[in-house]
């Protein structure tokens, strides 16, 4: 009788104690996470419909330019300070030819964005102007820089928000790109 | 006396700098329902504020869009599954019950629940052992 009690007010200390356990778990796992990395609600649906002029002048892009290749859009401006800093890579990236990069010049100055590619370096194949982020809503852009993986079928498969880093390119875009390369063009 | 009525003269004022945009308006009804939209969605910016109070560009960019479908005739309905569909779930303030937030919306209660139904169990068992060594 006195053992069966002793037990029974050990249980009493030790159940609050593993209620803490599995709050202490869920609240170090949320600390992890980043409210600014915002899941995309276009992975796995086509490139929206658009028809816009380019940084080139007299030629204009639709979402049919993505088909048959694997591709980056990235969404960039020259008033945005942390595209400055990504902008070397994408030089490397360009260099290195492992896959197309296209530029959405969002919320910008045409001229402006010229004189910063001149002065930068340019690892764009062509730039979409978006002067007043129509195309940037409907892609569900809410900071810059952000890189949309874009598959052979102009469907977007991913998602990078924010700079991307060297790191970033070899272990997170990378891998998706040289999947997506394996898919055939339908 | 004077100043008392000049400082609520000038506390009139004051509400205006919330609107950060101004928009032609058919009828108060609109600009209330203009209002109610923009409370309920997220700016993806600022992440606590809502679209009417944020200053943020894109807060703006999307108050326009709200303003432009709503002069589309578009419903409420539409005009929240329009900015879903591109930004996601998280736009809005109050999350979409389905299977995956059930746990976060009801969890609460049902724990509540439990612990409270626990609780009366176990001190009517007290009373009645109290009673019997008496």
């Amino acid at each position: 009788m006195a053992a069966r009690k002793k037990m029974k007010s050990n249980i009493r200390y030790f159940i609050p104690f593993c209620i803490f356990l599995v709050l202490i778990v869920f609240l170090w796992k949320s600390l992890e996470k980043n409210p600014y990395q915002l899941p995309s609600a276009l992975i796995n649906k086509p490139l929206p419909h658009f028809n816009m002029s380019t940084l080139n002048g007299n030629q204009r892009m639709t979402e049919n330019n993505f088909l048959g290749q694997v591709s980056l859009l990235n969404v960039w401006a020259t008033w945005c300070i942390s595209c400055r800093v990504e902008h070397p890579i994408l030089l490397d990236i360009s260099d290195s030819k492992a896959v197309a990069i296209y530029g959405l010049n969002y919320k910008d100055n045409s001229h402006l964005a010229d004189k910063w590619l001149r002065d930068y370096g340019n690892p764009y194949k062509e730039n979409i102007i978006d002067p007043k982020g129509h195309l940037g809503i409907d892609l569900g852009v809410y900071g810059t820089p952000e890189t949309y993986i874009i598959d052979k079928q102009g469907v977007i498969r991913y998602k990078f928000v924010g700079p991307i880093s060297t790191d970033d390119w070899r272990n997170t875009l990378l891998p998706v790109i040289e999947k997506l390369e394996e898919e055939k063009r339908t | 006396m004077k100043w008392f009525f000049i400082s609520w003269f000038i506390a009139l004022f004051v509400q205006a700098a919330f609107a950060a945009d101004i928009y032609p308006f058919v009828s108060p009804v609109e600009q209330v329902r203009f209002q109610k939209l923009t409370e309920q969605l997220r700016c993806l910016v600022c992440q606590n504020q809502s679209l009417a109070d944020s200053n943020a560009p894109l807060a703006s960019d999307l108050r326009n869009e709200v303003y432009r479908e709503m002069r589309q005739g578009k419903s409420d309905k539409q005009i929240l599954n329009y900015l879903v569909s591109r930004y996601g779930n998280y736009i809005l303030f109050k999350p979409l019950i389905n299977k995956a937030t059930l746990v976060l919306w009801f969890g609460p209660f049902v724990i509540l629940f439990g612990v409270v139904l626990f609780l009366v169990i176990y001190l009517q068992r007290r009373s009645k052992r109290g009673k019997s060594e008496c």
